[in-house]
């Protein structure tokens, strides 16, 4: 099954709807708590910098008994130095966005943590698309069967 | 209606229940659904938060502790009162007087829980300083742990492994105390229903210590009656930290860690815990969450406000003449802190154990809830049009449960039988052209 949400920007009221609603979903197939868990995390750290960063956006779930697939698009700034964005700690988020607990720079490398494979498209100044994959049956390897062939598998995770 | 079950002690009176749509809405687990006007606890869904009883404008919704009656069955009885007991009376009453009136009451012996909460408390400092990471939530109020169990069971490894203090208090007086000893009954008084499902059917069909649960709510008025006239003995053994358990913060307070959270309310803990699983609390070692509002204090089965409650505990705590530091020295010989067992995941949310076919489900749920209109009005008696959806696709509920959708159904056929009645027999027929509707 597909769902899809709009993501509005600054709104951290509505932030984590998104995932909280894919969450919702699992919960209703059964899927291992943990499993679900790994999948709110991944999806609530993307939802929460498009919020931050990129002014809203998309977020779609492609839920299917094996995998499922949560992309998260924005077209807003983009990342400039992606490898820069995966290290622990590091975080271009204003001051005022970290005194409510976000922006401490685990965002992306979180993602990595609790997904099987996650790719990242960006273009700065064009916009960010992040493809999580998540193997609910089988084992990462179905997860990675599901990537899309254009989208650059950023690396497995540890 | 439905009585008491293997899962929850919040029940109906359906003489008094009007089928209103109140407690649908506040249930934390849409745990209700009113068929034939009267509010239906789905059993499995219910985790004893109480929410219901509060809100109810008709007194419908009850828990349905032990009577004071099952006394008799018991030769040596003896209390456990919850700290929160403290809080129903104001300061013209001392504990030492309220354990006392318990004594005249008819109990040969009072072991405070709040004395237990003690020990508890150094167990989860002891447990916290050699676990790894936190956030580590307690497990003391019965209703945040089936909470984790149904709605965030990736939670559940996150439970500090130790038994209530109820749970304590009463294995203590049976383990150590008054050990073998026939005939012996351990009543706790309890401030919730929670707790009177924790003791007669605790998880894993495991044996509670707990003979009977009282609910303060049954005790109060008797009780009150003794106090003015009772001979006051010394039986407070419990200091400050323990009495504090009984509202929101003592507990962390007792607890000592630094960087905990201490929350009340159902809504409230839902935030927390919804928080937690999106990974986004850190930093934090200890969660105290309390489903009651304000703690123990505003549990559905005590009698005084809870904010009042809360206030005359604090006053308590601060005349509290036990030395805390009597605190850490447990019972000679007592180690029986953990808890029976470890409370499992309850998947009641899974739409069938097949995923495949709950796929399948879950999408016609969606394709149902986008035609619904979106009112959450309760009128089907779903909590909302969500809710109805899934009545709907795990075969509980009809499409026409909806008012909205019974109208259009009605237009419908009303379109249907007009266009019907137009209709000629060839022979009466007048139009030109070629017939039909």
């Amino acid at each position: 099954m597909v769902l899809t949400f709009s993501v509005p920007g600054g709104d951290f009221n509505q932030a984590g709807r998104a995932s909280g609603e894919v969450k919702k979903v699992l919960a209703r197939l059964g899927v291992d708590p943990g499993l679900i868990k790994r999948a709110a995390v991944a999806m609530y750290e993307a939802e929460i910098n498009m919020v931050i960063h990129a002014g809203g956006g998309t977020a779609t779930a492609d839920i299917s008994p094996e995998r499922a697939v949560l992309v998260l698009e924005d077209s807003g700034p983009g990342i400039p130095d992606l490898d820069l964005a995966m290290q622990e700690g590091y975080s271009t988020a204003p001051e005022w966005i970290r005194e409510l607990g976000f922006g401490a720079g685990m965002g992306l490398p979180n993602m990595k943590r609790n997904s099987d494979e996650l790719s990242i498209e960006t273009a700065p100044g064009r916009g960010t698309r992040v493809t999580i994959v998540l193997a609910l049956s089988g084992g990462p390897a179905a997860a990675a069967a599901a990537l899309p062939a254009a989208a650059a598998p950023e690396g497995k995770a540890p | 209606m439905n009585g008491p079950s293997v899962f929850h002690s919040v029940t109906l009176d359906p003489d008094k229940c009007r089928g209103c749509t109140t407690c649908l809405k506040h249930c934390p687990t849409e745990a209700i659904r009113v068929r034939k006007g009267k509010a239906r606890i789905l059993d499995e869904r219910c985790v004893d938060c109480g929410e219901c009883i509060r809100v109810c404008p008709s007194g419908a919704k009850r828990a349905v502790p032990d009577p004071l009656s099952l006394l008799k069955s018991f030769r040596y009885r003896v209390a456990i009162p919850a700290p929160s007991l403290y809080g129903q009376f104001d300061g013209r009453f001392s504990v030492d007087r309220i354990l006392s009136g318990l004594l005249a009451l008819g109990f040969d012996e009072v072991f405070e829980a709040a004395r237990a909460a003690e020990l508890v408390a150094e167990r989860t400092a002891e447990f916290l300083r050699g676990a790894g990471p936190g956030p580590w939530i307690s497990s003391s109020c019965p209703a945040v742990v089936k909470l984790i169990q149904i709605r965030f069971p990736s939670l559940l490894d996150r439970l500090v492994p130790l038994a209530s203090p109820m749970e304590t208090a009463a294995r203590i007086v049976k383990e150590v105390l008054h050990p073998g000893r026939p005939g012996l009954g351990v009543f706790f008084l309890s401030p919730c229903a929670g707790k009177v499902t924790a003791a007669r059917h605790p998880p894993e069909g495991r044996r509670s210590a707990v003979d009977g649960v009282l609910g303060i709510r049954d005790v109060y008025l008797p009780l009150r009656n003794l106090l003015s006239g009772v001979e006051e003995r010394p039986l407070a053994r419990a200091g400050y930290r323990g009495i504090a358990w009984a509202r929101v913060d003592g507990e962390s307070d007792s607890v000592g860690v630094p960087g905990s959270i201490s929350v009340d309310g159902i809504a409230d803990v839902i935030g927390v815990l919804e928080a937690l699983e999106n990974g986004k609390i850190r930093d934090v070692a200890f969660i105290e969450a309390m489903a009651c509002p304000a703690g123990c204090v505003g549990g559905p089965l005590t009698v005084e406000n809870p904010y009042i409650a809360k206030t005359r505990l604090r006053n308590r705590e601060a005349r509290a003449t036990v030395p805390a530091e009597r605190a850490g020295a447990g019972p000679e010989g007592f180690s029986n802190y953990g808890w029976s067992a470890p409370p499992a995941a309850r998947t009641v949310l899974r739409l069938d154990p097949d995923v495949a076919r709950a796929l399948v489900m879950a999408e016609e749920m969606e394709i149902l809830a986008e035609g619904l209109p979106g009112l959450d009005c309760g009128s089907c008696g779903a909590p909302t049009c969500r809710s109805l959806a899934e009545d709907i696709v795990r075969g509980t509920a009809v499409e026409t449960d909806c008012i909205f959708k019974l109208r259009e159904r009605v237009r419908d056929l009303a379109a249907e039988l007009f266009s019907l009645e137009r209709m000629q027999p060839p022979g009466l027929d007048t139009e030109e052209g070629p017939r039909g509707p």
